[in-house]
């Protein structure tokens, strides 16, 4: 019987995927039948009677900022906001597989392109929200000393960068260690982690001395190296207004709420910068 | 249908990881197993429990506290910082050490399930030929419960092929060391490199069924030899 129920636990596994595949397929036939009915009739998916809620869909680096724009703006308006966080790459695949986000930052201008090429978006409704500045961290004071010293030097044993493939906190490291001439000689010290947020643990558990972070997740202890801007490209943020929530009044505004000055002040305070 | 060269390298790495996995894991678990079948102690409730702790548990949970444990400041870090041997995660063997205790319940219940099933009857006829436990354990137990170590090792290897969410968290995705193929798939698919993703997954799919298919055989006669037993 327990191996019968260890199979089952394996099949589970198996079939929580087929669940969210047929999840995914029905929600693409639901948004589909909504934009038939927002072109054919007058007939808004979303009805004033209820609460107009907004669906947004968050890169992780972004977190702590979205926290706050989230309380200030349902303060400030009676739409409700409904976040998901997850890495960009992630949430990219969601939407152009139908899933029902109406607002997207992403962690990149990337996938905000690719995603006006599919149609999901139109040019107009894209702006850059972030910018993001790269810092090397460790959870060791004075380890750090506000130079690439550490890395020069080669004092350390292995450190955290977000995987360059996919995460633009990653590419901006491999940037800086580039500029530096020290992508060989640290390449078999590196660790990967599949998001910022990784990253992050790795350092803060000690797993890996020293790790590129994103300046917005610096805590209070430690010590880092805010690296110059001139040594990667500049991490531009996206966010983008999705074609199928254009008549969202929730949206709109949250959209417009974004490129206010109370919303880049927030931003600001979490050490990005903004245009 | 080409394979690249990481592809090749994640694949074999992950075959070396099961493989090591598995062995250890027979060696390790064969002892609880018959221990867990035979014993009457109150601890039988507690150490079953500890066993099938990893079915419940997410992986997160599980590759969390091996973070914390095996990093720098943990006990288990600073026990193998202490014998020379460094930090475990981001390592192949780091890897095997959280595999262990992710696969353990995979090995060790179909043989518990197997021994189980024996009975005392030919325990008992070995021990009135005077056979020490040593013998029985080899020319009576090995040989009836012989389709519960077979599933032991499929599950095992098995299970430790699909593994994911505890590589991702103490991994650290290098290349060659901890880069297993679940992955790979999982980086492919977050570089939006979906025809990558397809061939790794393909691949994934067909030696999850074979395997399954293997197990569900040898367990149709798995049975039939317990009515035998029963007897």
């Amino acid at each position: 019987m327990k191996i019968i129920a260890a199979l089952s636990f394996t099949f589970s596994k198996l079939l929580i995927p087929i669940l969210c595949i047929s999840v995914l397929c029905q929600s693409v036939q639901a948004s589909n039948l909504q934009n038939v009915n927002a072109g054919t009739s007058d007939i808004r998916p979303y009805s004033s009677d209820v609460v107009q809620q907004v669906r947004v869909a968050v890169a992780s680096n972004f977190i702590k900022p979205m926290q706050q724009l989230k309380a200030h703006f349902e303060d400030e308006t009676t739409y409700k906001v409904l976040v998901s966080y997850s890495a960009s790459g992630k949430l990219f695949a969601q939407i152009i597989n139908g899933a029902p986000y109406d607002v997207f930052l992403s962690a990149d201008q990337i996938k905000a392109d690719k995603l006006i090429k599919r149609e999901k978006v139109s040019p107009l409704q894209r702006f850059t929200y972030a910018t993001g500045e790269l810092i090397l961290w460790s959870s060791t004071p004075l380890l750090v000393n506000n130079t690439s010293e550490i890395l020069e030097t080669n004092a350390f044993r292995k450190v955290a960068l977000a995987n360059p493939k996919f995460a633009p906190y990653g590419q901006a490291a491999v940037d800086v260690l580039t500029n530096l001439s020290l992508l060989e000689q640290t390449k078999p010290k590196w660790v990967m982690g599949e998001s910022i947020s990784q990253t992050y643990q790795f350092v803060a558990t000690g797993n890996a001395d020293i790790g590129f972070i994103s300046h917005s997740q610096k805590p209070e202890h430690g010590s880092y190296w805010l690296i110059p801007p001139i040594l990667y490209t500049p991490i531009r943020q996206d966010a983008v207004l999705l074609k199928s929530a254009e008549e969202n009044a929730a949206a709109i505004a949250f959209f417009e709420f974004l490129k206010s000055n109370e919303a880049k002040n927030i931003i600001q305070s979490h050490q990005y910068t903004v245009d | 249908m080409a394979l690249t060269e990481s592809d090749i390298n994640a694949i074999w790495l992950t075959i070396r990881l099961a493989f090591t996995v598995t062995l250890i894991l027979l060696i390790v678990g064969t002892p609880i197993a018959v221990w867990l079948a035979k014993t009457k102690s109150w601890l039988r409730g507690p150490i079953n429990a500890i066993v099938a702790l990893p079915l419940v548990l997410p992986p997160t949970v599980l590759g969390f506290y091996l973070l914390i444990a095996m990093g720098p400041n943990g006990p288990v870090g600073q026990l193998t910082q202490e014998l020379g041997l460094g930090l475990l995660p981001f390592t192949f063997w780091g890897l095997v050490i959280a595999s262990l205790f992710y696969s353990l319940p995979f090995v060790v219940q179909p043989i518990q399930n197997a021994v189980e099933a024996i009975g005392k009857k030919p325990l008992e006829a070995a021990a009135t030929l005077h056979a020490k436990p040593m013998d029985t354990f080899f020319h009576v137990i090995v040989p009836l419960a012989k389709p519960g170590f077979i599933s032991a090792a499929i599950l095992g290897f098995a299970h430790t092929v699909g593994e994911f969410g505890i590589v991702l968290m103490i991994g650290g995705n290098i290349p060659s060391e901890t880069q297993v193929v679940s992955i790979q798939i999982y980086d492919q698919v977050e570089a939006l490199e979906y025809a990558g993703a397809h061939r790794l997954s393909a691949i994934m799919l067909g030696f999850s069924f074979i395997a399954l298919l293997i197990l569900y055989s040898f367990q149709k006669r798995g049975i039939a030899a317990k009515f035998r037993i029963g007897r």
